[in-house]
């Protein structure tokens, strides 16, 4: 599967541009619109689909295993914090959701890293992540995986 | 110089029967460029047929009124504020761009069909809308080229860079300035000089590449956009929503709203 761009939809804003993680949604040199210049280097990570505020970028699939008119579309209203997907199946049968984009005020708890302390060597050498256990709401110490329980062929 | 019609002046080196033909030439070369354009890309056939298509899921059928009052409300608000854009720089530099060139053709047109003879006298209101118009073109037009090309702004490209893409915005921003430029010029009075002269020839060349390359150019979405804005207005109204969901009712546990960053992050 592979994102597309409805041309009648798309104003050439470069949203898509800035967020695809592939850095394959390009602006297309004739017409100024946006594309995808590789389909097949496409993670349908969605990234482009939720990101565009004119609804112009779809995912199709193959038509070797969806051929029969399956959709699955998304609007993301950020004023109002909701990602809402309507899912509409082979046979007709529909399916729409609504979920949070985020519970928390965005920015508050995003942790402002330049101004903590370094890790120092044994922190990074450590299973634990930054911010654990705190982050994780606990005071308990987190189970960590031996090295000799990792699988063997892998070397650390 | 801004209440002097330009047309009128050069009806006394050139008739105004050739200024007309030129004006009726460039509007068959628009006629026939966008024709072209709607038979080579299948565009027009493309966007009915998804129209069809996208009826068969409508929820509700509309009525002749409701129809009306959408198309209204779009051609209004959508088309006439180019509200696609949202808010921020790029929609006051297209509307700047739009109203601009849309005031600059109509002056146009009025004077070069009713007031192009060296003897009628031109109501001072079309020069001044004429220049205004090519004023706010360039501005519009230039504010664009420079900082707001999407390949500019998000994509990194150096403002210099020129694409096919551009062929409809440089022409268009070229034929403005060099009719305030030759509109200046010729209204100092230079005697026969070579200086207005050029900026004539360099006005009527950029004319005939704005309007003779529609086919190339971005021209012809000045057309479309609006019936694709149409489209998408009656989609939504009808429940079809090209199969898209609906708009969220937000419950107030879904939280506070987020900001969207301009797509800057190369």
């Amino acid at each position: 599967m592979s994102t597309f761009v409805y041309m009648t939809r798309c104003d050439g804003c470069g949203h898509c541009v800035d967020i695809c993680p592939s850095d394959i949604m390009h602006i297309d040199e004739t017409i100024r619109r946006a594309k995808n210049i590789e389909p097949n280097f496409c993670w349908e990570c969605y990234s482009c689909v939720k990101a565009c505020p004119n609804h112009a970028i779809d995912v199709r699939g193959y038509a070797d295993f969806a051929p029969m008119g399956h959709s699955v579309r998304v609007r993301r209203e950020e004023e109002k914090g909701t990602i809402s997907w309507k899912i509409k199946f082979r046979n007709g049968k529909e399916k729409n959701f609504v979920s949070p984009i985020t519970t928390k005020p965005w920015g508050k708890f995003i942790p402002k890293l330049a101004e903590t302390d370094k890790p120092n060597q044994g922190e990074i050498k450590s299973q634990i992540l930054y911010n654990e256990p705190k982050g994780l709401n606990t005071k308990k110490e987190l189970p960590t995986v031996s090295k000799n329980a990792f699988k063997k062929g892998v070397y650390y | 110089m801004i209440f002097s019609n330009p047309f009128s002046i050069l009806s006394e080196t050139i008739p105004s029967i050739a200024m007309q033909t030129f004006l009726i030439t460039m509007v068959v070369l628009v006629i026939l460029g966008t024709l072209v354009d709607i038979i080579h890309k299948k565009n027009v056939k493309y966007f009915f047929e998804n129209a069809k298509k996208a009826k068969k899921s409508a929820t509700r059928e509309l009525g002749t009124g409701e129809k009306v009052s959408i198309i209204t409300k779009t051609v209004v608000y959508d088309i006439g504020t180019t509200s696609e854009l949202g808010a921020g720089k790029r929609r006051i530099a297209h509307l700047l761009g739009m109203y601009g060139t849309i005031l600059f053709w109509i002056a146009s047109a009025v004077m070069i069909l009713c007031y192009s003879s060296s003897t009628s006298i031109t109501p001072s209101v079309w020069p001044l809308i004429w220049h205004l118009g090519a004023i706010m073109t360039v501005l519009g037009g230039c504010w664009f080229w420079f900082f707001l090309r999407v390949d500019v702004y998000s994509e990194a490209q150096p403002w210099y860079r020129i694409i096919k893409a551009d062929l409809f915005v440089l022409a268009l921003i070229l034929t403005s300035l060099f009719g305030l430029i030759w509109s200046y010029l010729q209204s100092l009075n230079l005697e026969d000089r070579w200086d207005d002269k050029v900026f004539l020839v360099l006005y009527i060349v950029s004319n005939l590449v704005l309007f003779g390359g529609v086919y190339w150019s971005k021209f012809a979405h000045m057309f479309y956009k609006p019936g694709a804005a149409i489209q998408k207005n009656l989609a939504e109204a009808d429940g079809s929503r090209d199969n898209l969901p609906p708009e969220a009712d937000a419950p107030e546990k879904f939280g506070l709203g987020i900001k969207r960053e301009a797509p800057k992050h190369y």
